[in-house]
Formats: C-alpha cells, sequence, structure tokens
C-alpha cells in the first residue's frame, strides 16, 4: 500500500496539477481575506478569521474534485488500472492509498495559512487577542471538511473514465453535500423534520467543530461520511468484474 | 502444473466472450494462445490474472486459486497486459521500483539493473517512459512483469508494433524464460508461433478449436502451413 501511496503523492507533486490548485486556493483566499475591502480582515476591524473558514469551504469545492478527478479516471482511461490490480495489492489498498495521497496534499494547502493566523495574532490589540480554540477547531473542521470532499472526490472519479465529467459529479455532490440539505430542510411540507436534514449535511457539523468544541457526534459524522463514499468507489471499481 | 484451467466461462449480459474451455500449462514449455480478434483471449488472460472474474468454471496457478488467495496468487504471476499500459509520467527506474514495491522486493537496485539489462533497456534506463518509442515501452512491460522472478507469465501480444530487429531480441528473452518458467502469450503471428511455442491453442468464439502441441497440431492437418490450419480452424 505504501508503494501506491507513494506514486500518488509523487505523481501530485511531479505535475503541475498539485501546485497549481494549492497556488489558486491560497491566492484567492489571501486576496478575498487582505486585500479586497468587502471582505477583509483589515476593514472588518476584529481580530478573527471567520471570514477565511466561511470562504474556504466554497474554495475547496472546486479544489478538491480538481485534484482527485484523474485518481480513478485516468487509471482507467490508459489502461493502467488492469496493471495495478492486478499487482499483489487490494482495491481497498489502492484506493486507501489514494485516499490519504489527496488527503496530504489538502494537508500542504492548509499548511501556509497558519500565516494568516500569526498575522492576525500579531495584529490584535492587544496582542493575542484572538480566540485561538476557535481557529484551532475552526482548521480541524476544515480539514475534515476537506476529508468528505476528498471521498466525494475519489468515488466521482471511480465512476467515468472522463475526467472532466468526474470534476463536475464531484462540484455537485460536494456542494449538495455542504449546503444542499440546509436549503431542502426549509422546504415547507418538510418542516417538521428540518433538524433531521440539516443534520445530514455538512455544514451543520463543519459549524460545530468551528465554534472550538469538538463533539464526539461531529468526528463521528466526518469519518462515516468519507467510509461511505469510499465504499461507493469500492463498489464501483470492483463491480466492473 | 502451474496453470490449470476447468470449464472456465464470461459472460458479458448475453454474450459468451469466453464458452466452457479447459487447459493446462506446464513449466519449461510455452504455450501460444491464438484466435481471431474478439475470440475471448484477453478475457481469458484477464481472468487468469485476477483482472476479471469469471462468470464459473475455476482456475488454478501453481495450486493456488486466484479468487479466494488473490495477493498470494498475483506475487507468482507475471502480467503484460494487452497495449502495454504503463505509468508514462515516470521515468523507467522509478517505474521498476515502483513495481518492485509493490511485490515487497528486496535489494531493489540490484534487482531493477538486472532487470534492465536483461530486457535491454540499458540506453534508455534514465528517460521518462513517455519519451520512449512503442519497442522500448513494450521493454518496460516486459521489465514490470519479470521483475519478480515469477513462475507464471502471461503476456498478452507481447510483440505487438515491434520492428524485425527488436522482434528478434523479445522472442529469444521469451523463449529463455520459458526454459524455467510457464509461459503463455498471445499473438497474431504465425511464424512467431513456431520459432518460439511448444504448445497451442486455439479458440474461435470463445470456444476452444484446438489444444495440443505444435507438432501434434501440424501432423494431423497435414500438409497444411500453420496459417491455413488457423485459417481452416476458425473461419466456420
Amino acid at each position: 500500500m505504501y508503494a501506491v501511496f507513494k506514486r500518488e503523492l509523487f505523481s501530485f507533486l511531479n505535475s503541475m496539477v498539485a501546485y497549481i490548485t494549492i497556488g489558486v486556493f491560497l491566492l484567492v483566499s489571501s486576496l478575498l481575506l487582505w486585500f479586497f475591502p468587502d471582505t477583509s480582515v483589515l476593514e472588518y476591524g476584529y481580530a478573527e478569521l471567520s471570514g477565511f473558514f466561511n470562504l474556504a469551504p466554497y474554495l475547496f469545492m472546486f479544489l478538491i474534485p480538481a485534484i482527485t478527478m484523474r485518481l480513478f479516471a485516468e487509471e482507467r482511461k490508459e489502461g493502467t488500472f488492469e496493471l495495478l490490480i492486478t499487482k499483489p495489492v487490494t482495491l481497498w489498498q489502492i484506493i486507501g492509498a489514494k485516499y490519504l495521497a489527496s488527503l496530504v496534499i489538502v494537508l500542504f494547502s492548509l499548511i501556509p495559512t497558519l500565516v494568516y493566523f500569526y498575522s492576525v495574532y500579531q495584529l490584535g490589540y492587544p496582542t493575542g487577542n484572538i480566540d485561538s480554540g476557535a481557529v484551532i477547531g475552526s482548521y480541524l473542521g476544515l480539514f475534515l471538511l476537506g476529508s468528505a470532499f476528498t471521498a466525494i472526490g475519489i468515488f466521482a472519479s471511480s465512476l467515468t473514465k472522463n475526467q472532466v465529467i468526474a470534476f463536475a459529479v464531484a462540484v455537485f455532490l460536494s456542494f449538495f453535500a455542504f449546503s444542499g440539505f440546509d436549503s431542502i430542510s426549509k422546504i415547507i411540507s418538510l418542516q417538521s423534520f428540518e433538524s433531521t436534514i440539516v443534520n445530514l449535511g455538512i455544514n451543520e457539523h463543519y459549524l460545530s467543530i468551528s465554534r472550538g468544541v469538538l463533539d464526539t457526534r461531529d468526528l463521528i459524522y466526518f469519518i462515516s461520511f468519507a467510509a461511505f463514499f469510499l465504499l461507493l468507489t469500492k463498489l464501483t471499481m470492483g463491480g466492473r468484474k | 502444473m502451474s496453470i490449470s484451467v476447468k470449464n472456465l466461462s464470461k459472460h458479458f449480459d448475453k454474450q459468451k466472450a469466453v464458452d466452457l474451455i479447459s487447459f493446462e500449462a506446464k513449466p519449461g514449455r510455452i504455450l501460444g494462445f491464438l484466435g481471431p480478434n474478439g475470440a475471448g483471449k484477453s478475457t481469458t488472460m484477464r481472468m487468469l490474472t485476477g483482472f476479471l472474474a469469471p462468470t464459473a468454471g475455476e482456475i488454478s496457478i501453481c495450486n493456488e486459486n486466484i479468487l479466494s488467495n488473490p495477493v498470494t496468487t498475483k506475487q507468482k504471476i507475471g502480467y503484460l497486459p494487452e497495449n502495454t499500459p504503463l505509468y508514462t509520467d515516470m521515468y523507467v527506474k522509478e517505474f521498476l521500483e515502483f513495481v518492485g514495491e509493490t511485490y515487497g522486493l528486496k535489494n531493489l537496485v540490484n534487482t531493477i539493473n538486472d532487470v534492465v539489462k536483461r530486457v535491454g533497456l540499458t540506453p534508455q534506463q534514465h528517460k521518462k517512459i513517455s519519451m520512449l518509442s512503442k519497442g522500448y515501452r513494450q521493454r518496460v512491460g516486459l521489465a514490470q512483469a519479470i521483475i519478480h522472478n515469477p513462475q507464471v507469465l502471461i503476456l498478452d501480444e507481447p510483440t505487438s508494433g515491434l520492428d524485425p530487429n527488436q522482434l528478434v531480441d523479445i522472442r529469444a528473452l521469451i523463449k529463455s524464460l520459458g526454459k524455467e518458467k510457464t509461459v503463455v502469450l498471445s499473438t497474431h503471428i504465425m511464424q512467431e508461433v513456431e520459432a518460439i511455442c511448444d504448445d497451442i491453442i486455439i479458440i474461435n468464439n470463445g470456444k476452444l478449436v484446438a489444444n495440443t502441441s505444435l507438432e501434434d497440431l501440424k501432423e494431423t492437418h497435414y500438409p497444411l502451413s500453420l496459417e491455413e490450419i488457423f485459417k481452416k480452424l476458425t473461419l466456420d
């Protein structure tokens, strides 16, 4: 499994895909957080990063599918999946290795944003006047959200040989999982199930973790969410036999 | 028996791609797998290597069942898929290292150097796979199939797209590998069959139409040439 993980990670790092997606993520988030007056921390006047954490899920929604879209789609198009699966590795190991390699890329995109935290920490009056607990919680929440989107992306990639379709499906599913359930719960006839439906969506759990309180229910939600999509991936790839 | 296949079938919806075939392959002999395009050669090879699951029938490779013990069985097989799929974004040695690691090989540096020499890749060994010509890619494909010194080699059209000089080299390599291993290869070139194969299997529309040694096949159909025998068996 380590061999497959290493290959996937190096393949990300040797192609421009990882650098461009991480670069775009950092560029857009920096512009919105520091330069554009409507959303800038400097204009806002309070030492907090909530602007960044509200925005990041929407950036991830596009960038994570861009990272994951090739994982299985390309292997099937080039025929290399046949090469890979006839090596002594199981399908679970392949899926796990690809999943972990993409998560490392997501982590790489988050690490540089710690600079934002440091800057706001220094800019606070007095210095350090920022709710660090909430920031740590938000980072954890963002990482878990990224892990959920990555699982969706891998599943979308296993559906088709076409990377563009994989990308589009992953963006739609990520968007729906993030905020679709909130919107559905507002339908009048479903009002009686409102809280149940809202609880199915990622946003509810993301917000809950972002408050800085780590509830095991949220953690279990994210783990089972990712496990569910990885299981679907195994079914679509294994079902081709 | 290194490979033993009993009543193997594969159905895609209603189409019977492979229909109740049985055969055996012995160590030290090269088995040529012949048949027109679409006869079920690749499908059979894909079932032997665990890429496709059979609809019915049994496959035993070195007395192991690939369906119940896929990982240990795959360890014993070297497989070159049709059209030689490779990770073209990798360098030759990097790719062979990756393949070696999936087999859990030790002493990889020496193993890779040996296998590179054996398949004649030395001049191209520092290149990216995407830069290589068809013939050299074919050699990389062979190298990844033999790197772990498997008992069973399954080669799907190993010589397609090679120039005459490369053909001679690759055939000699396969012939030397066939001395100790069980080799199954598919091909459309009859001269190749005469040059390297010991046993012959011909399939047509998923059914076995011949399963014998090369000499016996020629004797039974004397004085027809191999090409005429092939036509006679598959054109009806």
